[in-house]
C-alpha cells in the first residue's frame, strides 16, 4: 500500500499549519469492494482530519463515489471498516449527512419540507424542524423560497436546498458527492467560495468527491488522489500556503498553480 | 380576444358535426340520422328523464367495478413492485391479461354468475384491473434510486421509504393507471350491457335499434361517449392539478 | 427472482399457475374449470377441426385487414399532424376523444350501417387500433431533432426526400411503438366485434360452446387466443427494441 504524505507548504507558513497532528474524525481501514467482476476498491486506507475538508480526486472509475457511499453506510464494504469518531460504521447514522450529485430532492415537496426531511425522519416535531430548516434556508441564501417546489428552482438553487438539508441535521461529517458537477460554471465558482467559508465557520468534517483538479485544490485542506485499476491512493497532498490568502486570491497563488500542475502530471497518463 | 386554439377547436367541431348533418341529409344510409335529429332525440330523452334512469343503471357496475379494481389493483401493484418473489409469481398473469382479449371471457362469466350485476361488475374488473396493477407496479419499481438512497442516508425506516418516498413518487403514474383503468372500465360496462343483458344505456341502444328509432340510438351512443370523454378529461385535469410539478421534478439539468 | 442460485425465467411462474389450475380442476371445485390437462387434450382435438380453422381464418382476415387500414391511414395522418399545425389543431381533439372513448358503444352503429358481417368487424378493429397509431406517429415527428431537418435542407433535400429520408426514419421508433399498442388494441377490437356480432369467427364458436356447456372446448379456444395475442405483442415488442437502439442515442 503506497501512501506518501507530501507537504508542499511553503517555507514561511509551514510551522503554524503542519505542527499539530490533526485529530482524525473519519478513518477508512483496508476497505475492499468488488461489484461482480469489477474491483472498485482494493484494501484502501485513508484518514480524514476533523474540521477539515478532504477531497477524493481521481479519474472516473477510480471508486471515489463508492468509497463515499461506504463511509455513508449506503454500501457495505466486502472487507475493512470505517470508523467515525472511533466507532465502526454499520449503516447510515446521525453523525453523517450526504449531499447528492443529482440533488435527490423530493419533487412533490416544497423547499422547506425538503430541507426539514432529515429531521422529519428523525421524528422532530413539525414546528421545531421548520424553524431549523428556515434558519439553514437563510444560511444558504434561499430565504423567500421556502414554499417553492424543486422544479421552480435552478440547478444551483436545488443544490443549495440539498446542502441546507444536509446541514440541518447537524451531523459531524458532511459527505458531498460531486455536489457542483450538475451546476453551471459561474454558480460552481460561487459555491466553491461559499464552501470555503462553510468549512471555516461550521466545525464539521467534509469529505468531498470531485473530478475537477482545480476545484479540489481550491477547496481542500487535504487532497487524496485515487487511481483506478486497481483502486488505490496515489498520494495525499496537503496544500497549506494559500489557505489564508482569501477566497479571491487563491487562484493566483503560485502554490495553487504548482499543485494543480503536479496533480495533472501524475493523473494524465490514467486518462484515456 | 378568443385564443386561436379555442377557435380551431370550435371550427373543428362545426366541421365534423356539419359533415354529420350533411351525410344525414343526403342520406348516406337509411340508418344514418342527421346531427340535429339526434340532438333533438337527446334533448327529448334528457327532458323526460329516460336518460337519467338509464345512467343510474349503467353507472352501477362501472362504479363498483372500478372501485374494486382500484383497491385490489393498487394493493397488488405496490406489492409486486416491492417484492421480486411476488413479481415473479403474479406479474405474468397481469401481463398476459393486458395483452389478451379478455372480452372473450364474457360468455363464461355469464354462465358462472348469471346475467345480473355480478357478471357486469366482473367484466368491468377484468378490463380495468391489469392496467392499474401494471402501472402501479412499474411506478413503484422505478422510484428513482437516488431519492431512496437519500432517505436511507437520512435514516429512514423501511416504512418511511415506502410511505414518504415510494408512494408519493409513484402516485402520478398510479393515478394515470387509474385513469386508463376507468377508460377500460367504460368499455367493459357498455360491452356487458350490449352483450349480457340490455339495461341502462345499452337498453336504449338495443331497443331503439330494434324499432328503427335511429335518432334515439345515436343520441344514446353520443351521450355515453360524451360522458366518458368528459369524465376522463376531468380526471386528467385533476392529475395536472395534483401532480403538475412531478413531471419535471426528476430532471437534474 | 432467483431460486437455489438459478435465475428463474420471467414467465416461469405460469407453470405454477398451470399446476394450480390442474389441481383445482381435478378436485372438481367448479364445473366451469375442467383440469388443464383435459383442456389441452381438447385443444389438440379442436385445433384441426373445420369449425376452428374457419373461425381462426375469419378472425385473422378481419384482424389483418383492420390493422392494415389502421396503419395505412394512421401513420400518414399522424405524420401530417406532426408537420402541420393547422391540421394538428383541427384533428387532435378528435383523436384524443376517440383514443379514450368507449368504442364498444359505436359497434351497434357499425352494425346498422354496414350489416352483421365481416365489414363491421374490420371497421371495429381499425377503430380500436388507429388512434394510438396516429398519436404516436405525430409525437414521433414532433420530437425530431430540428438540426436533423435543417441539415437535410442545407444539403438540398426536396420536401419529398425530407419526408422519406428524414421524417419517417427519425419517427420510426415512436411509429412502431404506436403500431405495437395499436395491434394489441386491435386484437381486443376484433374479439369484441365478434362477440357483439356473434355470427362469425370466434364469436360464433363461443356461442356454440357456451350453449352446449363445452367447458374444455371453451377454455381451449381461450388459451389459443390468449397465446396468439401474447405472442403477437411480444414479437412487436422485440421488433421495437431492435429499432429503438438508435432512438436512445438521439
Amino acid at each position: 500500500m503506497a501512501m506518501s504524505q507530501t507537504n508542499l507548504a511553503s517555507v514561511q507558513s509551514a510551522p503554524s499549519v503542519a505542527a499539530a497532528e490533526p485529530d482524525v474524525a473519519v478513518s477508512a481501514r483496508q476497505i475492499s469492494k468488488t461489484y461482480g467482476e469489477v474491483e472498485a476498491l482494493r484494501s484502501l486506507s485513508l484518514e480524514f482530519p476533523r474540521g477539515q475538508l478532504t477531497s477524493l480526486l481521481g479519474p472516473s472509475g477510480c471508486g471515489k463515489t463508492t468509497l463515499l457511499k461506504i463511509v455513508a453506510g449506503l454500501l457495505e464494504p466486502d472487507s475493512g471498516e470505517i470508523l467515525v469518531n472511533g466507532k465502526a460504521v454499520t449503516g447510515p447514522g446521525p453523525d453523517r449527512a450526504f449531499v447528492f450529485q443529482d440533488f435527490a430532492l423530493l419533487p412533490w415537496a416544497s423547499v422547506i419540507r425538503n430541507v426539514a426531511f432529515g429531521l422529519e425522519l428523525r421524528g422532530v416535531a413539525k414546528s421545531e424542524r421548520e424553524d431549523v430548516a428556515r434558519k439553514y434556508i437563510g444560511n444558504v441564501g434561499l430565504a423567500g423560497f421556502e414554499n417553492a417546489y424543486p422544479h421552480e428552482l435552478s440547478g444551483g438553487m436545488r443544490q443549495r436546498v440539498g446542502l441546507a438539508r444536509a446541514l440541518s441535521v447537524d451531523a459531524d461529517v458532511l459527505l458531498m458527492d460531486e455536489p457542483f458537477s450538475a451546476v453551471d460554471e459561474q454558480t460552481r465558482r460561487k459555491f466553491q467560495e461559499d464552501l470555503l467559508s462553510l468549512v471555516q465557520n461550521e466545525n464539521k468534517t467534509f469529505i468531498f468527491v470531485t473530478h475537477s483538479i482545480e476545484e479540489a485544490v481550491y477547496v481542500s485542506d487535504q487532497i487524496a488522489i485515487l487511481l483506478p485499476r486497481p483502486s488505490r491512493v496515489l498520494e495525499v497532498i496537503r496544500p497549506s500556503g494559500f489557505r489564508d490568502s482569501g477566497a479571491v486570491n487563491i487562484r493566483r497563488d503560485p502554490e495553487y498553480l504548482d499543485i494543480v500542475d503536479k496533480i495533472w502530471a501524475s493523473l494524465r497518463s490514467y486518462v484515456e | 380576444m378568443i385564443s386561436r386554439s379555442l377557435v380551431l377547436k370550435l371550427l373543428s367541431a362545426v366541421l365534423v358535426f356539419g359533415a354529420w348533418e350533411i351525410a344525414g341529409r343526403v342520406p348516406v344510409s337509411y340508418a344514418f340520422p342527421t346531427f340535429l335529429e339526434s340532438m333533438t332525440a337527446l334533448v327529448a330523452m334528457t327532458l323526460d328523464g329516460t336518460l337519467f334512469a338509464a345512467y343510474a343503471e349503467t353507472l352501477q357496475p362501472l362504479v363498483i367495478g372500478v372501485l374494486i379494481s382500484a383497491f385490489l389493483g393498487i394493493g397488488i401493484g405496490v406489492w409486486i413492485g416491492l417484492s421480486t418473489k411476488f413479481e415473479w409469481l403474479f406479474s405474468p398473469i397481469f401481463i398476459v391479461m393486458q395483452a389478451a382479449p379478455l372480452a372473450a371471457l364474457i360468455p363464461l362469466l355469464v354462465m358462472a354468475y348469471g346475467i345480473g350485476l355480478t357478471s357486469k361488475v366482473f367484466v368491468v374488473c377484468i378490463m380495468a384491473m391489469p392496467v392499474i396493477v401494471l402501472n402501479t407496479a412499474g411506478a413503484v419499481r422505478n422510484t428513482p434510486a437516488s431519492i431512496k438512497e437519500m432517505a436511507r442516508s437520512f435514516l429512514a425506516k423501511d416504512s418511511d421509504v415506502i410511505l414518504k418516498i415510494i408512494i408519493p413518487a409513484a402516485s402520478p403514474v398510479i393515478f394515470s393507471g387509474l385513469r386508463l383503468g376507468v377508460s377500460a372500465g367504460f368499455i367493459g360496462a357498455i360491452l356487458s350491457e350490449l352483450k349480457i343483458t340490455p339495461t341502462g344505456v345499452g337498453d336504449i341502444i338495443t331497443y331503439s335499434r330494434s324499432i328503427a328509432d335511429y335518432p334515439s340510438m345515436y343520441a344514446a351512443i353520443f351521450s355515453i361517449i360524451l360522458l366518458a370523454v368528459l369524465f376522463l378529461n376531468v380526471l386528467e385535469k385533476l392529475e395536472h392539478i395534483f401532480f403538475g410539478g412531478n413531471h419535471r421534478g426528476y430532471v437534474s439539468d | 427472482m432467483r431460486m437455489f442460485g438459478y435465475r428463474l425465467p420471467g414467465m416461469s411462474s405460469l407453470i405454477v399457475w398451470g399446476l394450480l389450475w390442474e389441481l383445482v380442476g381435478r378436485l372438481g371445485v367448479t364445473f366451469f374449470l375442467p383440469p388443464l390437462s383435459e383442456v389441452f387434450v381438447t385443444l389438440f382435438e379442436v385445433i384441426g377441426t373445420p369449425a376452428f380453422l374457419k373461425a381462426l381464418g375469419e378472425t385473422a382476415y378481419a384482424f389483418i385487414l383492420g390493422v392494415f387500414f389502421a396503419i395505412v391511414i394512421g401513420v400518414p395522418t399522424g405524420i401530417l399532424m406532426g408537420k402541420n399545425r393547422l391540421v394538428d389543431e383541427l384533428l387532435l381533439p378528435w383523436v384524443n376523444i376517440f383514443l379514450s372513448a368507449p368504442l364498444t358503444a359505436l359497434v351497434p352503429v357499425l352494425m346498422v350501417l354496414f350489416g352483421f358481417g365481416m365489414q363491421s368487424i374490420i371497421i371495429t378493429t381499425t377503430l380500436f387500433a388507429i388512434w394510438i397509431i396516429i398519436l404516436n406517429a405525430r409525437a414521433g415527428v414532433m420530437q425530431i431533432n430540428r438540426s436533423l431537418v435543417e441539415m437535410a435542407r442545407c444539403f438540398g433535400a426536396s420536401p419529398f426526400e425530407a419526408f422519406t429520408k428524414i421524417y419517417f426514419w427519425a419517427a420510426l421508433p415512436e411509429i412502431l411503438g404506436g403500431v405495437r399498442i395499436g395491434v394489441i388494441r386491435a386484437v381486443k377490437g376484433v374479439i369484441i366485434g365478434q362477440l357483439l356480432i356473434s355470427i362469425v369467427g370466434f364469436g360464433a364458436l363461443f356461442e356454440l360452446y357456451s350453449a352446449n356447456f363445452l367447458m374444455a372446448h371453451f377454455w381451449a379456444v381461450l388459451i389459443v387466443l390468449f397465446a396468439l395475442a401474447f405472442t403477437i405483442s411480444e414479437l412487436l415488442a422485440y421488433l421495437e427494441r431492435r429499432v429503438s437502439y438508435y432512438a436512445a442515442k438521439r
